[in-house]
């Protein structure tokens, strides 16, 4: 399945709960403001490394870039387009969004 | 006079005194509309010659980082409109210390000069006002 979460871990909970309820084979696909929880040293950076280590987690980049956060990006989080993010949807058995 | 403006009575005299205006902004920008309100509403304040302050706490110091190029999301990039704020005599802008080191932001990251200060402080400001609006 691949999740998508659109607001900012500092702002809902939504990146958090998403976390704690991925399976086995999960995908996690950051857009809009959840591309704050893509970002290296802020309060949720930890619990995405964490996730990072069992789940491919990717961000979609024109949402990076709008945010000024290019630089900022964890290690090992993959950026994606639009067509990216098209192929991810395609690729995973269903998708769940977390508002 | 009341039809003009919505049913609520205005003062007969604009000359009137100028008040402290602080606009509190904690939304990120793009993700929703706050931020970009806020700095339509910034300045009809300035136009009024008000003495404002803004404030950025939580995820309003998202909106005053560098760097910000938002032709991918196809929305307008609103972030340079900060720097203009000089210009209407809009110069005291207020950073949270907390919510920048939460968010693993430093001073040089902003697009404008900002003033950090701690969480206090930002009370004792607040505390100063006439007016406080949040967005």
């Amino acid at each position: 399945m691949l999740h998508t979460v659109n607001k900012s871990p500092t702002e809902r909970n939504a990146l958090e709960s998403c976390l704690k309820h991925l399976k086995k084979g999960c995908a996690v696909l950051l857009i809009e403001d959840g591309v704050y929880g893509a970002l290296k040293g802020t309060v949720s950076t930890r619990m995405v490394e964490q996730a990072l280590k069992n789940h491919p987690i990717y961000a979609l980049y024109p949402d990076i870039e709008a945010r000024g956060m290019q630089d900022r990006v964890i290690d090992g989080i993959k950026l994606v387009d639009y067509s990216g993010f098209v192929d991810l949807a395609v690729e995973h058995s269903s998708v769940q969004a977390w508002l | 006079m009341t039809e003009a403006t919505g049913g609520i009575e205005m003062e007969e005299d604009t000359s009137g005194k100028v008040k402290k205006f602080l606009y509190v902004n904690r939304k990120a920008p793009y993700g929703t509309i706050y931020a970009l309100e806020s700095l339509e509403v910034v300045l009809i304040a300035a136009a009024f010659d008000q003495d404002v302050s803004l404030a950025f706490i939580d995820d309003g110091v998202y909106q005053v980082v560098k760097g910000q190029h938002t032709k991918g999301i196809d929305v307008k990039n609103f972030s340079p409109t900060f720097r203009a704020l000089e210009g209407y005599d809009i110069e005291k802008l207020y950073v949270e210390k907390e919510s920048m080191e939460a968010r693993g932001l430093k001073e040089d990251d902003f697009i404008v000069p900002v003033k950090v200060v701690s969480a206090q402080e930002m009370a004792d400001l607040m505390e100063t006002q006439d007016v406080v609006l949040s967005f």
